[in-house]
């Protein structure tokens, strides 16, 4: 006997919820005692009180196993509003990475010129290395650092998607 | 304001949301709230003998008076030890409120005596959980807490409180929490919803109610409007196990139980029905059987007030998302409005009458032995007439029950079906007599499930409640073995009940009335006698030893494939199969 897998789309998820303690705990640990995925995650308060928090989660599963994560999503009780960006019409996603890259002469020459293409910023530079802030999309951050890794690459941190509705609503 | 200790404020609370009983457990981090309900005036505290009794009695209370359940225990293990009965309240929508100690503020983190991290190990086996760091905070959480486990879809709520908490005070006011900020069921039904049910109600030709225990979470009223509903449509009726007793089984409209030890007629009504309209159940794999052959010609309607069991295994064509009682008020109102009368369904009825020939419920005739089933039908003719509740643990014993004790009207048939915990049904039944102490209160049990919560036998004792313990004894975890016999090839790997305790002595170790019922001729007299002696009574019931549950869906097969008698099991079974539950 032999265990299939199911197809996956990848979706990007929007959760409100009230910022208290476990808060994270409790949606994370949704994700996994389901046997969801969570392929990137972000929390941050956004209301001036400091008492709503926005969960961006990248997860991919088949479409009735994604419209199971919204609904195991919304029955949570601190959460306020889940909306599924992916399904829900044009939106924005953007992330932020760190990105370290060490070398000398034509390396670091070009390194540089490529950063300028992909209008990645220096914050950090020594005569032998740069460190670059890039923001996008997750396929552009991704391709810059595939590049620089013919370049030098030491290391890279990133945020992970933050995720917005396009328009005025 | 009142300033008040976090102990006092607890308590206050508990007697302003009208809680009578606290089934519980005292311990180091609880001592300050066991010193307000020493005396106490209005709250009865029932000492339980270990701590996983007290969530299956609150069960059992919660399930029979549709009161939320209350437990109290103390940190670490008192708390681990509450989690089973926590994780079934959840699975079977009971409400509870689980109040645990946990130690001072400035210790938790440290690996502190008796410390356990409460509300990490229960966040994903409760409703809602909380860990409250200041008494202010107490009020507000504990009438928020009653307000979560008893509306929307039930369950357990966990209260996590510090025992400096306990002891620091703070003012004392009663909260509001009926608006809250996040947490809002939808409790009615879009008439939208409502208008295209009926049209779909009025145009089958093969309808069936597919009814669950969301029916009898939502009141007796939501059994009434469904008989109402039956009654206005004529569509034949089937219930999960936790459903049963919504509609009465005495009803000519009634099929029995479906799924895997349901109904030959109820299973194959929903595999040949054009529509399902299920109401407060979910699609349990016990009652689908293989996915793919699940009434594959049907349209269905889910009613059910939790949007995630809507397809959530089965695809319906009209979910409705609504309390149970709410939209089966609003079915029949609208029904009665758009001036419907009941289709001619006697084509329909006259295959369901041809499945109930088949009469799967059968079973042999006692020989030397009795037979479990046998067991059951005496002791369900032994308790006409009168107000009774029954309680199960899990196993065969279990499934003959809800086959052979037939019901009537709700909040009389207690079992634990989502977690299928053993051991449930003692405490319940304790916790059901507590709340119902006019009830005949009758636990059936089996040799091994008893074993598992046997220590309330004392519980039994020192608050005098009257429960019956009617255990069916085959000496064999019966459910297990029969298993083991229809996928193994009879290895009866570990389910035999070596070195069982003589359970008669047992009893009266306990102070308790103990009888032994060994052979046929002594059934009918040895019920009788535990039904008239006053006060809790053991049966041990010795029944055949080897007899097999049926009818019986094997697992990972159709609706349309139920075993009938032993004649037709192989003993193998495709790894496919075996790897299901």
């Amino acid at each position: 006997m032999h265990i299939d897998e199911e197809l996956r789309e990848r979706h990007v998820l929007s959760i409100t919820v009230t910022n208290e303690a476990g808060i994270l705990a409790r949606i994370a640990g949704m994700f996994t005692a389901r046997g969801y995925n969570i392929d990137s995650l972000t929390v941050a308060d956004i209301t001036a009180d400091h008492q709503i928090s926005r969960i961006t989660i990248v997860t991919s599963g088949a479409p009735r196993t994604i419209d199971q994560i919204m609904a195991q999503l919304d029955r949570l009780v601190p959460v306020h509003k889940v909306v599924d960006l992916t399904e829900n019409g044009p939106f924005v996603e953007r992330e932020l990475a760190l990105v370290k890259v060490a070398g000398t002469g034509e390396h670091r020459i070009e390194a540089m010129r490529i950063a300028d293409i992909f209008r990645a910023k220096v914050v950090d530079t020594t005569t032998e290395s740069f460190v670059f802030e890039i923001t996008g999309p997750t396929d552009k951050i991704d391709t810059f650092i595939s590049l620089m890794r013919e370049l030098g690459l030491v290391e890279v941190g990133r945020t992970g998607i933050v995720g917005m509705v396009r328009g005025k609503a | 304001m009142a300033e008040m200790s976090g102990a006092d404020i607890l308590v206050q609370c508990l007697v302003d949301l009208g809680v009578e009983v606290v089934f519980g457990y005292p311990g180091g981090a609880v001592l300050p709230i066991y010193d307000v309900l020493y005396n106490h005036p209005k709250i009865k505290h029932v000492l339980v003998r270990h701590e996983q009794g007290a969530t299956h009695m609150a069960e059992g209370y919660a399930r029979s008076t549709g009161k939320p359940g209350v437990v109290l225990v103390t940190s670490g293990p008192g708390a681990t030890n509450a989690i089973t009965g926590i994780t079934d309240a959840l699975m079977d929508s009971i409400p509870m409120v689980v109040i645990t100690g946990q130690v001072a503020t400035h210790l938790i983190g440290s690996d502190a005596f008796q410390e356990a991290d409460t509300v990490g190990l229960t966040r994903h086996c409760s409703k809602h959980n909380y860990l409250v760091k200041s008494p202010a905070r107490l009020a507000h959480v504990v009438h928020e807490a009653f307000h979560i486990a008893t509306t929307g879809r039930p369950g357990p709520v966990v209260i996590d409180i510090p025992k400096n908490v306990q002891v620091a005070t703070a003012p004392f006011e009663t909260p509001d929490v009926t608006n809250h900020a996040s947490y809002r069921p939808q409790v009615k039904a879009p008439a939208a919803d409502i208008a295209a049910a009926i049209e779909m109600i009025a145009k089958a030709e093969r309808p069936i109610f597919y009814t669950g225990g969301g029916v009898i979470n939502a009141g007796p009223e939501a059994s009434a409007s469904l008989r109402e509903l039956v009654e206005l449509t004529g569509a034949p009726v089937t219930s999960t196990l936790m459903g049963l007793g919504a509609f009465p089984a005495s009803s000519l409209r009634w099929l029995g139980m479906l799924g895997m030890h349901g109904t030959y007629e109820a299973n194959w009504a929903m595999n040949k029905a054009d529509l399902i309209v299920c109401v407060g159940a979910r699609f349990d794999d016990r009652v689908t059987g293989r996915l793919d052959a699940f009434s594959p010609d049907s349209k269905k309607i889910h009613i059910d007030i939790d949007r995630s069991s809507v397809n959530k295994t089965v695809m319906v064509d009209l979910p409705v998302i609504a309390d149970a009682g709410s939209a089966l008020a609003d079915l029949v109102a609208a029904w009665k409005a758009a001036g419907h009368k009941a289709a001619d369904l006697s084509e329909w009825w006259a295959r369901i009458d041809g499945w109930r020939a088949v009469n799967s419920l059968k079973y042999p005739p006692d020989t030397t032995e009795i037979m479990p089933q046998h067991a059951i039908a005496e002791l369900f003719a032994a308790t006409r007439g009168k107000d009774v509740i029954i309680t199960t643990e899990v196993g065969q014993h279990q499934m003959w029950a809800a086959q052979h004790f037939h019901f009537d009207e709700p909040n009389k048939w207690l079992t634990s079906g989502g977690l299928g915990t053993m051991g449930y049904g003692f405490p319940a039944a304790i916790g059901a007599q507590m709340g119902n102490p006019d009830s005949l209160v009758i636990c059936v049990a089996g040799d091994a499930s008893v074993q598992m919560n046997i220590q309330e036998l004392g519980t039994a004792i020192q608050y005098r409640t009257p429960v019956k313990l009617f255990i069916l004894n085959n000496e064999y975890m019966g459910m297990v073995r029969q298993w083991q016999e229809l996928t193994y090839e009879s290895r009866y790997s570990n389910s035999y009940s070596d070195s069982l305790p003589d359970f008669v002595k047992l009893a009266q170790a306990y102070g308790w009335t103990g009888i032994r019922i060994e052979g046929p001729q002594e059934l009918e007299a040895g019920i009788r006698q535990m039904i008239e002696t006053p006060g809790p009574v053991l049966v041990d019931c010795r029944v055949a030893k080897l007899s097999n549950c049926f009818p019986m869906i094997p697992s990972g097969a159709a609706h349309t494939e139920m075993l009938l008698d032993p004649s037709q099991v192989s003993g193998t079974m495709a790894d496919e199969a075996k790897a299901l539950v």
